[in-house]
């Protein structure tokens, strides 16, 4: 669904991408693994076209998106949930899902997402007229997931997802992206430095440090193999 | 040695305004004027690019610190001219425009402070502000002349003036962009975050910047109005201030030959173009958008600096 | 007293002319995060469209008062939309990622361009404006006259001002425009074209500006093309003094400052008048740099 080929980015004369390439199969959870710095948003934020790549290319589907607009990029399906969130705070929350759902004009269909992130996240129903602003951390972070939803992509990207956010809300937000998978077959890049939990709910696992790939395969594999989980990832 | 030889330099260019104002009745009247126009709008540019240019503070203001100078500079002569007799009047304009400029530099004083949390845009409107609050409040006060303005100004600016003053301006701004002060502006206006993280006092450079600048505008507008012996308050206006700015930005902000070509190119310009006065203002604001985008740095560029010219012109020293 | 409220009625006229142009300004620094200078001269070229407009839309209309006053108005805000978006693809898109300095002063050329620009073609004495609406009197005691012009003035204001507090706060053009005024990349997240935006606010922001051309033009029946300065720093520090970025503080803002001023020259002296605002801006950039309404913002540099 989604091929990255020897990816490369830089911030002027520093390279933070040397080179990467990951597949993702339709319908699976994929995740993104490695310590701070190790380039794994800058990745993410090159796929969503908010960065211009240096070199490789990146194919979604059968079309090439590289260095194509942002905006064009959401339309041919690929939404994200950002780093830091990125709640529009002088939106109401009800507001900030009708934003993910931007580029819809099928107003049932909306109203439709819109009820299924609601059921998922109960509590954004509850607070739907407040501004995003006022949300907790970790509320914020299913309004963000909720969003990118609503964009009904075909492929979600969520970066760190987890950072942040009180250790029981992780874990209902763990539980619920495995639902979204489940439930809508959706397809999922998740970049994560809480490789533990990651491991647990995705399929395939890619691991990078300094912007080149050190290690890939399934997940449940990579979880066994104690020397990866210590030299990588940063687990003792 | 460097020290030693721009002295010499400031030395001989006033040596050679004297000389030249000896002669001055023997130049063309309109062509003289015109040339100390030139000596003018270079003094006002220079001391503009000290701030907008060197200290990175964009200022809309220099017409108002102008008009406190010729004002006060006017007062001063007028009344010490019709007292005394005239031994001393040789003495009279040097005082009058030293006052006029310290004036300018205390109102230079007040702009500094609220630069200190100000910026970019912020600051260019406010400092348009003070300029036209100064010119409201000159068309308000009748012992100036209010609206109709202060005549009877005595002629005493001549060529000796108005280029020992150019001289002295381009000497003093040059030196002080070399010394440690200098340094200190480069990077307020280079990167003020990191300029503070190093202990850099930022106000304190943004402060001098504008006194500074405002001292030599004052002095320039003192020049003006003891050379054309009239003035009121609409010569003043933040129009004013904008042809001063497009000199400093056309000829690039922060370089010291490239603003005062840029003074003399923009003194003439109008004048060659009389025909046509009234695409002056049109061409003008055109070339101000078109730098802009084609070319931010100005026509001479950033690193165009009067030393670098100095050392073109030095002979490269004999090696043994 | 009947004078107060006569000061009063003509300084809430100017006021929202004012709040007109102010909230052009506070859209686009909202969006953009730069004084678009050039602003009040776009209110300027809206005055001058219906100087040249309304002798060939009367007689089109049969000399109906309704229709001509409202078709200028539309035709006017339409001119300095397309006049507004050209300025900015032209002159401020290729800066955007420029230092903001360099916009400014790019901005204060186009703000040249236009008024000398008008002042070759349009000539630079005043022109007297068309009556596009009769005035008629309302009330005329002995203190007090009252005649429809501020009374439409106002009244169209009004209008336009909750019109585009609609637009802003209820359609997803402007949800849009809100969220990429608090974050452009979370907004090109969401499928947004940042360039479409942009030009939507500046069509929003002219169209407001040349509405308010239309009505000085009718409260003080003469346009000249330096006109746009004064009311242009005017409305600008009504933005600031509102909480720049914020739309209902520029409204409240020039409300503030056209009061104030209608005050000063009505009771102080006329000669202050152009001084007042920014006495005000110098005052409350010192105090409350964040304005009425806004929240302080640190410029990031």
């Amino acid at each position: 669904m989604l091929r990255v080929q020897n990816l490369q980015v830089r911030y002027g004369a520093i390279a933070a991408v040397k080179g990467i390439s990951l597949t993702i199969e339709r319908g699976t959870i994929a995740t993104l693994l490695g310590t701070n710095g190790a380039g794994k948003t800058t990745t993410l934020r090159t796929i969503s076209g908010l960065i211009k790549a240096a070199g490789g290319t990146i194919h979604f589907g059968d079309r090439d998106i590289t260095n194509k607009p942002c905006h064009e990029i959401v339309a041919m399906g690929i939404a994200q949930a950002p780093e830091g969130r990125m709640i529009f705070s002088n939106l109401t929350v009800k507001e900030n899902l009708r934003m993910g759902a931007y580029l819809r004009k099928d107003r049932a269909e909306i109203q439709r997402d819109l009820d299924f992130a609601f059921s998922i996240f109960p509590r954004l129903k509850e607070r739907m007229k407040q501004p995003g602003g006022t949300l907790s951390g970790g509320e914020q972070q299913m309004l963000a997931i909720s969003r990118a939803l609503m964009a009904r992509p075909g492929l979600l990207m969520l970066d760190e997802p987890s950072l942040g956010i009180a250790p029981i809300l992780v874990k209902t937000i763990f539980d619920k992206i495995v639902e979204i998978n489940r439930e809508l077959g959706m397809t999922i890049l998740l970049v994560e430095q809480n490789a533990h939990l990651a491991l647990q709910i995705a399929h395939y696992a890619y691991v990078i440090e300094t912007g080149q790939m050190v290690i890939e395969g399934k997940a449940s594999e990579i979880a066994k193999n104690e020397d990866v989980r210590k030299a990588y990832l940063g687990e003792t | 040695m460097k020290t030693y030889s721009s002295k010499l330099y400031l030395f001989v260019a006033i040596l050679t305004s004297l000389l030249v104002s000896f002669f001055q009745d023997e130049i063309n009247p309109y062509y003289f004027q015109i040339i100390i126009y030139i000596g003018i709008n270079i003094i006002l540019a220079t001391s503009l690019n000290l701030i907008n240019g060197f200290a990175g503070q964009f200022s809309l203001g220099h017409a108002g610190f102008m008009s406190l100078g010729a004002y006060t500079a006017s007062l001063v002569s007028s009344t010490l001219h019709a007292s005394s007799g005239n031994p001393v009047d040789i003495l009279i304009l040097p005082l009058a425009l030293l006052l006029g400029g310290a004036v300018a530099a205390l109102a230079g004083l007040l702009v500094g402070i609220p630069t200190l949390r100000l910026k970019g845009d912020y600051l260019a409107i406010t400092t348009l502000g003070f300029g036209e609050i100064i010119r409201v409040v000159i068309q308000n006060l009748n012992f100036l002349g209010g609206a109709r303005g202060f005549t009877g100004i005595p002629k005493l600016a001549n060529f000796f003036w108005v280029f020992s003053v150019v001289s002295i301006v381009v000497f003093a701004i040059s030196n002080l962009i070399n010394s440690t002060y200098g340094k200190g502006f480069l990077a307020v206006r280079d990167d003020e975050i990191a300029a503070q993280a190093m202990g850099i006092n930022t106000t304190k450079y943004k402060v001098i910047a504008f006194i500074t600048g405002a001292f030599f505008a004052g002095i320039a507008g003192g020049l003006y109005a003891h050379f054309i012996s009239y003035i009121n308050p609409q010569q003043f206006s933040f129009i004013k201030s904008i042809e001063i700015v497009v000199m400093v930005i056309i000829g690039g902000m922060g370089s010291t030959v490239g603003v005062i070509i840029a003074a003399i190119v923009l003194t003439i310009l109008p004048e060659a173009l009389r025909g046509i006065a009234e695409y002056r203002m049109v061409i003008y604001s055109l070339m101000l958008v078109v730098i802009m985008i084609s070319r931010p740095q100005g026509l001479f560029g950033k690193s165009f600096r009067l030393k670098e010219l100095v050392a073109k012109f030095r002979r490269p020293p004999m090696s043994a | 007293m009947s004078e107060l409220l006569q000061q009063i009625i003509n300084g809430i006229s100017l006021g929202s002319i004012y709040a007109l142009i102010a909230i052009g300004y506070t859209m686009v620094y909202g969006v953009l995060r730069f004084i678009n200078f050039a602003h009040g001269d776009v209110f300027m070229i809206g005055g001058f469209v219906g100087y040249y407009a309304a002798p060939h839309i009367m007689p089109l209309v049969g000399g109906s008062v309704i229709l001509a006053g409202p078709i200028v108005l539309l035709l006017a805000m339409t001119v300095c939309s397309i006049l507004g978006v050209t300025i900015e693809k032209l002159a401020y898109k290729p800066l955007r990622f420029r230092p903001k300095l360099t916009i400014l002063i790019t901005a204060i050329g186009i703000s040249l361009f236009l008024e000398f620009g008008g002042q070759l073609l349009f000539g630079p004495d005043p022109k007297s404006f068309p009556t596009l609406i009769p005035s008629t009197t309302l009330i005329d005691s002995q203190n007090l006259i009252l005649t429809t012009t501020p009374v439409i003035v106002i009244g169209t204001a009004i209008i336009l001002i909750v019109l585009l507090r609609f637009i802003v706060q209820n359609t997803k053009m402007g949800t849009a425009m809100r969220a990429v005024s608090f974050n452009q990349q979370a907004a090109s997240l969401m499928g947004i074209n940042i360039n479409t935006v942009i030009s939507f606010t500046f069509v929003l922001g002219s169209s407001l500006a040349a509405a308010g051309g239309i009505l000085y033009g009718t409260l003080y029946p003469s346009i000249n093309p330096l006109m746009g300065i004064f009311p242009g720093l005017k409305a600008f520090i009504s933005a600031v003094l509102g909480g720049i970025g914020n739309i209902p503080g520029a409204a409240l803002g020039g409300l503030i400052i056209g009061m104030t001023e209608t005050f000063v020259t009505g009771y102080l002296s006329p000669t202050y008048r152009d001084a007042i605002a920014f006495g005000i801006l110098i005052l409350i950039l010192l105090f409350k740099p964040s304005g009425i309404l806004g929240r302080y913002e640190a410029e990031k540099v």
